[in-house]
């Protein structure tokens, strides 16, 4: 299980120090956006996280089974504000950043392995349109009290289009007929022509422009997060293999 | 080959998988992978209310769905 163990040890060191960047960088950037907004889900009836049953004007054909449902979910834990949120958002970082670098690279090694910082970068914006650029056009990033469609249904939309995305820019970056490339396009191209679930109603309390800052802040803090854990990869895995003339020899 | 058995940085051509075979080395990567897409997984698109509420900044921040 060598291949697997080196894999694992690359990406947990630059998942480590790129989930930390990104948490620092969420900290200034998003998380007091969340916070504003919380202020609005407070005032706008409870901890009901804006789903459609709480919203003015958005009353469900059932809202009696909505109701019923709510109590057991208020009852579950979540860490209190303060220290200990930031400690769970830090770590949840860190595990989120060790886990897309397993994916980053894995997926570069099928392709040859990232050579070096700037090589990484580009895998990077390889990660950025895939996780972050091709939901994010169907499914904006949303704050607390923003109404939404069912969640599974977004979660299966979500995940095929990153699929979908990461399929399509393959085709095109290792294929080099332009048939493969057209199919490639299509493949990114299909999940918007299907669109995303939405949700009812857009109403909301949380103003448009707290939004649109999110929107940016989120944007904006995950591509720094991925050219840093791109070129990270490439940084240690450099340092890992040695020269990277032996490291070709390697991965031929 | 020996250097492999060592994390050490001196120990350098043999790493990340020179000596498995093509399709050992396809299988451990493919593992990898699907790592990490667990891990990713369970932290932003898990329906267990701990899970969620302890990672709830970072499902946002991350534009996970959410709620």
């Amino acid at each position: 299980m060598s291949v697997f163990r080196n894999v694992v040890f690359i990406a947990a060191i630059a998942g480590l120090l790129s989930g930390l960047i990104l948490a620092a960088m969420q900290s200034f950037a998003t998380v007091p956006l969340i916070l504003q907004a919380e202020v609005y889900e407070e005032a706008g009836g409870g901890h009901d996280h804006g789903s459609a049953h709480n919203m003015p004007g958005m009353e469900m054909s059932a809202p009696a089974t909505a109701e019923a449902a709510a109590p057991a979910e208020e009852e579950a834990w979540e860490p209190a504000n303060g220290a200990e949120r930031t400690g769970f958002t830090v770590l949840a970082n860190i595990v989120t950043g060790i886990g897309f670098a397993l994916v980053l690279v894995a997926v570069s090694e099928f392709a040859g392995g990232v050579a070096n910082w700037r090589q990484g970068v580009f895998w990077g914006l390889a990660g950025f349109a895939v996780f972050t650029l091709a939901p994010g056009l169907g499914l904006p990033p949303e704050l607390p009290a923003m109404p939404a469609a069912d969640l599974a249904g977004r979660q299966v939309w979500w995940i095929g289009t990153a699929v979908a995305t990461a399929a399509g820019l393959g085709l095109i970056a290792f294929r080099s007929s332009l048939a493969f490339s057209l199919l490639g396009l299509a493949l990114i191209v299909v999940p918007h022509v299907i669109g995303a679930p939405q949700p009812e109603s857009h109403e909301t309390p949380i103003p448009e422009n707290l939004h649109h800052q999110f929107v940016v802040a989120v944007t904006v803090t995950n591509l720094i997060f991925w050219v840093v854990l791109g070129a990270l990869v490439g940084i240690v895995r450099g340092r890992f293999t040695g020269t990277a003339k032996s490291l070709r020899d390697s991965f031929a | 080959m020996e250097g492999e058995r060592t994390l050490g940085m001196n120990t350098v051509s043999s790493t990340l998988g020179a000596s498995a075979s093509s399709a050992s080395r396809a299988t451990q990567l493919a593992l990898s992978a699907l790592l990490g897409l667990f891990v990713v997984g369970f932290v932003g698109f898990s329906h267990m209310d701990v899970v969620h509420n302890a990672a709830h900044d970072v499902r946002h921040s991350l534009a996970f769905p959410c709620h």
